[in-house]
C-alpha cells in the first residue's frame, strides 16, 4: 500500500454546546486504505464523518484533504465535497428525480458535463450495481437496498478520491444488507480508499484495513481487524464487541467469547 | 313559465351585463393571483430565516392578516387609509390591496410549510455532492417545495376567486353586483328573480373555479 496520506485530521474537537463530541481526534487514512469506525452508539462516529466533508464546522484542529485544509468555505468548500463522496444512513434520493436523473444530476450542474457523458458514465456504474433496468424507475418505486446502491453509485459518478460510509446498511431489511455490504467490497477491492461505519461486525472484519475504536470522543483503539476481533486490548473495546456475541445462560460459564 | 325568473336573464342585455360583472370579477382574481403569487414566495422564504427580527416579524404579519376579517382589511384599506393619510385609494385599488395581502399571507405560510417539511438530508445529500447552496435550492428544494405546494396553492387560487365578491360592499360593480341590480330592477315583476340570478351566479363560478380545480388533480396526479 502506497504511503501517501489521502485523508487527515489533526486535533480535532467537535462540540455541541458544552458537550465534546470530538476531543482530539487524529486520524490518517492512506491512499487506497479501507478504515472502519467502530464504536458505541452516540459515541461520534456519524459527527466525525461528518466533520470530514464539512457537513459539519468544527470547534478546533483542522481535516486535510491531500495535505491541503478544507475547513474553508464556499467553493473550495464544493470542490473539496467532490473529491470527498458520502452515503447516509437514510435513503436520501431526491424523489422527485428517476434513478438516472439522481445519479446525473451533480456531474451535469457542479462538474458542467455533458448529458450524453454524464448518462454514459451512469450506465457503467448503474451496471455495476445491478440497477441500469431500473434507470427510469422513481427511488419511491425501489427497495432499501437498491436504493443505497443507487446512492453509492451516485456518490462515485463525481470520481471521488475517499468515500464516507455512516451506517448505509442500518435501515435495511436484513436480506438486503449483503447486496449493499458486496457493493463496497466490490469498491474497496478497486482501491478506493474508504472510511466506514458500521454495525455489521462481520463485514467489517472482511473490507477493513485497519479498525479505529471510538469512544467518549477518542479514539481508544487501533488494529488490524484481524487483532481487533480477536484480542482486543482497551477493556471498552472488549464491552463493546461483547454486545454483538449471543449466549445460552445455562452454557457460558466455560465458552470463550469470541 | 311566463313569468319564470329565468327569463329575466334573456331580457335586454341582463345575460351580458353578468357576464361584464364575471369579468370583473376574473380581473380582480388575475391581478392579485399574479401578484400574490410571487410575493408568496418571496414572504415564505423571508418566513424561513432563523434571523429572530424575521421571524417576529413574519409571524406578526401572518397573525394579523389571520385574525382580521378579509372585509375588515377592506373597509381599513378603503375608507380607514384615505382617512388616515389622505390618499384617495379607488375601490378597485383597496380591492386588490386587500387581496394582494391576504393572498400573499396565505401563500407565504404554505410556501414556508412546504419549506420546512423537505427533509434536512436531502440537503445535505446535495451538499455532500459538491452541490452550492444555489443549486441545491433551485435543483434538488425547489421542485420538491412546488410538488407539495400545487395542490393547496391552487386550492388558495379558488378561495381568492370566491373572496373577490365582498367587494360588493365597497361600490365595486363586479358579478354579483350586477346580479343584485338585476334582481332589484325586476323584483316586482318576477318574484323569483333571486332565485335564478344568484343560481346563474353560483353556475358561473363553478364555471370558473372548476377548471382551476381539476388542473390541481390532473398535476397532482401527474406528479405523483
Ligand atoms: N445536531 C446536534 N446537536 C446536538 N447534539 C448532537 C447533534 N448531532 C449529534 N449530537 C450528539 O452528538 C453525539 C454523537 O452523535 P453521533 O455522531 O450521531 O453518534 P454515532 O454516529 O456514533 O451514533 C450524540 O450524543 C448526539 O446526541
Ligand atoms: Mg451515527
Amino acid at each position: 500500500m502506497e504511503e501517501k496520506i489521502q485523508l487527515q485530521t489533526r486535533d480535532l474537537v467537535k462540540k455541541y454546546g458544552d458537550d465534546t463530541i470530538l476531543n482530539g481526534i487524529d486520524l490518517k487514512v492512506r491512499k487506497g486504505e479501507v478504515v472502519v469506525l467502530l464504536g458505541p452508539s452516540g459515541c461520534g462516529k456519524s459527527t466525525l464523518l461528518r466533520c470530514l466533508n464539512g457537513l459539519e464546522t468544527v470547534d478546533s484542529g483542522e481535516v486535510l484533504l491531500d495535505g491541503e485544509p478544507i475547513t474553508a468555505h464556499g467553493k473550495n468548500m464544493s470542490q473539496m465535497r467532490q473529491k470527498i463522496g458520502m452515503v447516509f444512513q437514510s435513503y436520501d434520493l431526491f424523489p422527485h428525480k428517476t434513478i438516472l436523473g439522481n445519479v446525473i444530476l451533480a456531474p451535469v450542474k457542479v462538474q458542467h458535463r455533458s448529458r450524453q457523458d454524464a448518462e454514459a458514465e451512469a450506465e457503467v456504474l448503474l451496471r455495476r450495481v445491478g440497477l441500469w433496468e431500473k434507470r427510469g424507475a422513481w427511488p419511491r418505486q425501489l427497495s432499501g437496498g437498491q436504493k443505497q446502491r443507487v446512492a453509492i453509485a451516485r456518490a462515485l459518478m463525481m470520481h471521488p478520491e475517499v468515500m464516507l460510509f455512516d451506517e448505509v446498511t442500518a435501515a435495511l431489511d436484513p436480506e438486503m444488507v449483503r447486496e449493499v455490504l458486496d457493493v463496497m467490497i466490490e469498491l474497496a477491492g478497486q482501491g478506493m480508499t474508504m472510511v466506514i461505519v458500521t454495525h455489521e461486525m462481520q463485514f467489517a472484519r472482511a473490507v477493513a484495513d485497519r479498525i479505529l475504536f471510538l469512544d467518549q470522543g477518542r479514539f481508544v483503539e487501533e488494529a488490524s481487524p484481524e487483532q481487533f476481533f480477536t484480542q482486543p486490548k482497551s477493556q471498552r473495546a472488549k464491552a463493546f464487541l461483547k454486545t454483538f456475541t449471543f449466549d445460552r445462560c445455562a452454557t457460558t460459564e466455560n465458552s470463550v467469547v469470541i | 313559465m311566463q313569468d319564470s325568473g329565468l327569463s329575466i336573464l334573456f331580457m335586454g342585455s341582463n345575460f351580458l351585463r353578468l357576464l361584464q360583472g364575471l369579468w370583473v370579477t376574473l380581473q380582480l382574481s388575475l391581478i392579485s393571483v399574479a401578484v400574490s403569487l410571487p410575493l408568496g414566495i418571496a414572504f415564505g422564504m423571508f418566513m424561513t430565516l432563523k434571523h429572530p427580527a424575521a421571524r417576529i416579524i413574519s409571524r406578526l404579519i401572518l397573525d394579523f392578516v389571520r385574525i382580521m376579517p378579509q372585509l375588515v382589511l377592506l373597509f381599513i384599506l378603503y375608507f380607514g387609509v384615505a382617512h388616515a393619510f389622505g390618499w384617495n385609494l379607488s375601490a378597485y385599488a383597496s380591492a386588490v390591496a386587500m387581496l394582494v395581502i391576504w393572498g400573499t399571507a396565505e401563500m407565504g405560510d404554505l410556501v414556508r410549510g412546504a419549506l420546512i417539511s423537505i427533509p434536512r438530508h436531502q440537503y445535505e445529500s446535495a451538499a455532500a455532492l459538491g452541490m452550492t447552496g444555489r443549486q441545491t435550492f433551485l435543483e434538488v428544494i425547489l421542485p420538491q417545495t412546488v410538488q407539495r405546494l400545487l395542490p393547496p396553492a391552487i386550492n388558495l387560487v379558488t378561495r381568492m376567486i370566491k373572496t373577490t365578491s365582498i367587494v360588493v360592499l365597497i361600490g365595486i360593480v363586479e358579478v354579483l353586483k350586477t346580479g343584485q341590480q338585476i334582481i332589484d330592477a325586476n323584483r316586482l315583476q318576477f318574484p323569483s328573480a333571486a332565485l335564478w340570478i344568484y343560481g346563474v351566479i353560483f353556475f358561473l363560478y363553478f364555471l370558473v373555479c372548476w377548471p382551476v380545480s381539476l388542473l390541481a388533480k390532473r398535476l397532482e396526479r401527474r406528479m405523483n
